[in-house]
């Protein structure tokens, strides 16, 4: 669940833009319904669930982020103590830089390959529903098990150093113990479990590209790859927008496939950001440096967000 | 936006699409082409996969066979007594029961809370509904992370730590159901409404015989998304379970498993091919409802 409760703003904004036209709808009374009690009674339950278990802890995680607040024991109000002491911390730098790291390997190798294999896959593929499935059953694997599945061949000795061997009459590099090599493994991993997603989202947007329009530009004579980024991309652009924003967020908060393939090694070179927070809350016990460190990863991803949604005037393209 | 992200992929998802049939016939050239191109593409998927075959293979190999240079796929032996080890080196059944307990009770609370505010937020008027909603919204925005550390302190004051209700409880009322749920009824007529109000039915007998019955695909989709976040969710029960052996989950199992018996490969991936059946097999029943959920909210699971 490392990576589940976030979910895009971008399904947020048209759903609040409906509510709201919707508010104007019936302020003219078009008299479908009166209002009645009936909303509170369906509502509630939800309601009180998510208040309970959502917006008081993220209430709660900013009050925290100013105490120190041991896992056991009395806490003491410290201001912005916690926020100084990971800012002057160098672990906690590095942590940033490795998690910013990640981001920028993972993100476009992902959108890479899932772009690529979606424009592949075209409807005039045989049976390629199976490819479909197939390219997505990592991502509903447990993550756990198919990190511990890669650390199997990582291992010196393992399919990749054992098949190196037989091919080349030497060892491959010590992947995990490698701090050269280390983040590399886990971008890889990481790519190889995650990428279905995006495919899928990508795939199913080239379906609904008219084919009156790729059959022009054919005629005009433009080859596959100019059609591809001429007509098609343009117009699957919100789709590409949204699962780079998605693909973006879920990468800050990395967390399961360095935690099992490296534990953050070898020394801090693939420690990232959610383990940092772990490790401060559940290892050394400091909540409130933890929550600071939670709110440091809210931060860069609302200011990331932000940052996306003022960029994709330039390339995005809606009906 | 809308367009872009919920109705374009949504009317790709439509179960058949006529494809034309090429009038031109195609040369022998581009038939070759094709076909090279065929060949690649599973060669591709065979690569992607392959980790999961090795896997699979491993799991049957005899102990001292798992490293081998070079590497083999199959071991002198097919060894079914892993799969009987890993369920004795570890309380794995347990884990399995704990999993499945937890996954079908949160996704039950799940889909009751979320079919209901899904409704109050489609079909009827009340005063606030607006602003809850985009609140509900808003939720989604809120990473896991941020909330873990408040709620252990929140499951150490109701003294929730280290048992069920604390895997099962917390994450039950995520916002995502509601969002669904509330996109489909948005979509039933409003003529259906009124025809069961002038058979005399009131808000609870319209929701329940007209509304819940017609909402099923949607609820569907809801429960995969639901029970394989809960399913595979690793960071949470790491932090709330203490006593692994009485209240873990497949995957915080499968890491103390790895711990221990690091290097019992074969049985590390025995343990493996097991938190994986289950999903894999909601993945293959259900594939087409999974792909237009995830093409229609554009998350779950993820």
């Amino acid at each position: 669940m490392t990576t589940t409760s976030v979910a895009p703003p971008t399904p947020a904004a048209p759903a609040a833009a409906t509510a709201i036209s919707e508010r104007k709808q019936d302020r003219d009374g078009d008299g479908q319904g009166r209002r009645s009690w009936w909303g509170f009674a369906f509502a509630g339950p939800h309601t009180i669930g998510l208040a309970l278990f959502t917006v008081v802890p993220i209430v709660a995680s900013l009050v925290i982020s100013f105490n120190n607040w041991p896992l056991l024991g009395a806490h003491t109000f410290v201001g912005f103590g916690n926020y100084a002491q990971l800012l002057a911390d160098p672990i906690f730098r590095t942590v940033i830089l490795n998690t910013f790291l990640f981001t920028i390997l993972y993100v476009p190798l992902n959108l890479i390959v899932s772009l690529g294999l979606a424009a592949w896959l075209t409807p005039k593929i045989r049976h390629r529903h199976i490819f479909r499935v197939l390219f997505f059953i990592p991502t509903v694997t447990p993550i756990v098990a198919n990190v511990v599945v890669w650390r199997m061949l990582y291992q010196p000795g393992g399919a990749i150093d054992a098949s190196v061997q037989t091919v080349f009459g030497f060892h491959a590099p010590n992947f995990l113990a490698d701090a050269n090599w280390a983040m590399i493994a886990v971008v890889l991993m990481s790519v190889w479990q995650g990428f279905g997603y995006n495919m899928l989202i990508f795939s199913a947007a080239l379906d609904s590209v008219p084919e009156n329009l790729v059959e022009a530009s054919e005629l005009d004579g433009a080859g596959a790859w100019t059609t591809f980024w001429r007509i098609k991309f343009p117009l699957i652009s919100p789709s590409v927008f949204f699962a780079t924003m998605m693909t973006l967020i879920t990468s800050f908060q990395v967390f399961v496939q360095p935690f099992i393939l490296t534990k953050g090694g070898p020394g801090s070179s693939t420690l990232t950001l959610v383990q940092f927070i772990y490790n401060q809350g559940f290892q050394y016990q400091q909540l409130g440096l933890a929550s600071a460190g939670a709110w440091v990863l809210f931060i860069i991803i609302l200011g990331i967000t932000a940052v996306q949604f003022i960029g994709q005037k330039k390339w995005v393209h809606y009906e | 936006m809308s367009s872009g992200i919920g109705v374009r992929p949504r009317t790709a998802a439509a179960p058949t699409r006529p494809v034309k049939k090429r009038v031109v016939q195609r040369t022998t050239g581009q038939r070759v082409k094709s076909t090279i191109g065929y060949v690649i593409l599973c060669l591709i998927a065979l690569a992607f996969i392959s980790p999961l075959i090795y896997m699979v293979a491993t799991s049957l190999k005899p102990a001292a066979e798992t490293f081998t240079t070079p590497p083999t796929l199959w071991g002198s032996a097919i060894v079914w007594q892993n799969y009987v080890d890993a369920f004795t080196y570890l309380p794995f059944a347990r884990f399995l029961v704990n999993g499945l307990f937890v996954a079908i009770a949160g996704t039950a609370i799940n889909m009751a809370v979320a079919v209901l505010s899904g409704y109050a937020f489609s079909r009827l008027r009340w005063r606030g509904r607006n602003t809850v909603f985009v609140l509900f919204l808003a939720t989604l925005m809120i990473p896991q992370d941020v909330l873990v550390i408040p709620m252990y302190v929140m499951m150490q004051g109701f003294g929730w730590v280290d048992t069920f209700q604390a895997l099962i409880i917390p994450w039950a009322f995520t916002a995502l159901g509601a969002f669904l749920l509330r996109q489909f009824f948005l979509t039933v007529p409003q003529e259906l409404d009124d025809a069961a109000r002038v058979d005399g039915a009131g808000t609870v007998r319209t929701f329940f015989l007209v509304m819940l019955p017609l909402a099923r695909p949607t609820l569907a989709v809801l429960a995969v998304f639901s029970f394989i976040t809960y399913w595979n969710s690793f960071l949470w029960p790491l932090i709330v379970v203490n006593d692994v052996n009485a209240h873990g989950t497949i995957p915080l199992g499968l890491q103390q498993f790895f711990g221990q018996q690091g290097s019992q490969w074969n049985l590390v991936m025995a343990a493996s091919v097991i938190s994986m059946v289950p999903t894999v097999i909601l993945l293959i029943l259900l594939q087409r409802h999974l792909v237009k959920g995830i093409v229609t909210s554009g998350l779950g699971g993820r």
